[in-house]
């Protein structure tokens, strides 16, 4: 592998159709770029819950990923509500999803921290009325002291 | 357990085109909400649901989970089953509840634990 490898995407709204699109590309790339199957699972994760998210929170937004040699970078930016309580927000079982999400399969709130759990760095930025911006990297071999 | 084993335990039949050889499946999670689904990382897993709609392969697909059964005589649209084929993944469907279906195939050796 050499070189970065940089990848942008629309995330559409409220589309449940093309919803997690992007993750799956990604997914493509990272397998056939011969990342750990591991790796690429715990990638996947990671960016499908904040895709999952700007699609139902964020009323859409963009992808940025950069694949490096030994990282993958990805930043979920949307223009929505902003999230007003970010650590309550982090916190397993809390969801704002209206039931009709619920039936879509969505809205157990456990997104974020399952984020947390796979991504070696989470960042998150909000701001109400704003929008918010989640970026996260995974690293392709086991960090030392990071 | 083989794919084939398993349609036969819980009656169910194959809805996709592709190969249903060489998957092998030593654990099983039932679920109607795929935020629960995110969450269980076990592999060479078996997903049993009642929800139908498309984020139910692509949430598949990430967890790498090459099978799903849809229980209580569901049935995947013809779009569900082409993005299956495309993604390697064998969808089916029982008649049996989720309740049932999951029973059977516990009592026959397919427990939640895995790697
Ligand atoms: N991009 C976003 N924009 C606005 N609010 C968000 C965004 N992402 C998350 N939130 C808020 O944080 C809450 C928790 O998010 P989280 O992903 O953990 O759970 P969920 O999306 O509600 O359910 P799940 O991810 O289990 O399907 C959401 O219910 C929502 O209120
Ligand atoms: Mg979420």
């Amino acid at each position: 592998m050499g070189g970065v490898v940089v990848r942008q995407y629309d995330i559409p709204a409220n589309d449940f159709t093309v919803a997690g699109e992007a993750s799956s590309n990604v997914r493509k790339i990272l397998s056939q770029l011969g990342v750990s199957p591991d790796i690429v699972k715990r990638t996947s994760i990671a960016m499908y819950e904040a895709e999952i998210n700007a699609v139902i929170h964020g009323n859409g937004g963009q992808a940025l990923v950069e694949i490096d040699t030994d990282k993958i970078y990805i930043r979920i930016s949307d223009q929505g509500p902003g999230i007003a309580d970010l650590e309550l927000a982090m916190q397993e079982g809390y969801s704002t999803a209206p039931d009709s999400i619920r039936e879509m399969g969505f809205g157990a709130g456990m997104g974020l921290s399952n984020i947390k759990k796979h991504a070696d760095q989470l960042k998150i930025d909000t701001e109400i009325d704003k929008g918010t911006t989640v970026n996260i990297t995974v690293f392709f071999k086991p960090q030392t002291g990071v | 357990m083989k794919i084939s084993e398993v349609a036969q335990l819980i009656k169910a039949s194959v809805c996709t085109n592709n190969s249903v050889e060489g998957i092998e499946v030593v654990s099983a999670c039932s679920a109607d909400l795929m935020s629960d689904v995110m969450a269980f990382s076990k592999s060479n897993a078996l997903l049993l649901t009642g929800l139908v709609n498309p984020q139910v392969i692509r949430t598949a697909e990430m967890m790498d989970i090459r099978a799903v059964v849809f229980v209580r005589g569901k049935k995947p649209t013809e779009a569900m089953i082409e993005m299956a084929d495309d993604k390697s993944i064998v969808l089916l469907t029982t008649d049996y509840p989720m309740f049932v279906a999951s029973g059977l195939l516990y009592e026959n050796g397919i427990h939640g634990r895995g790697e």
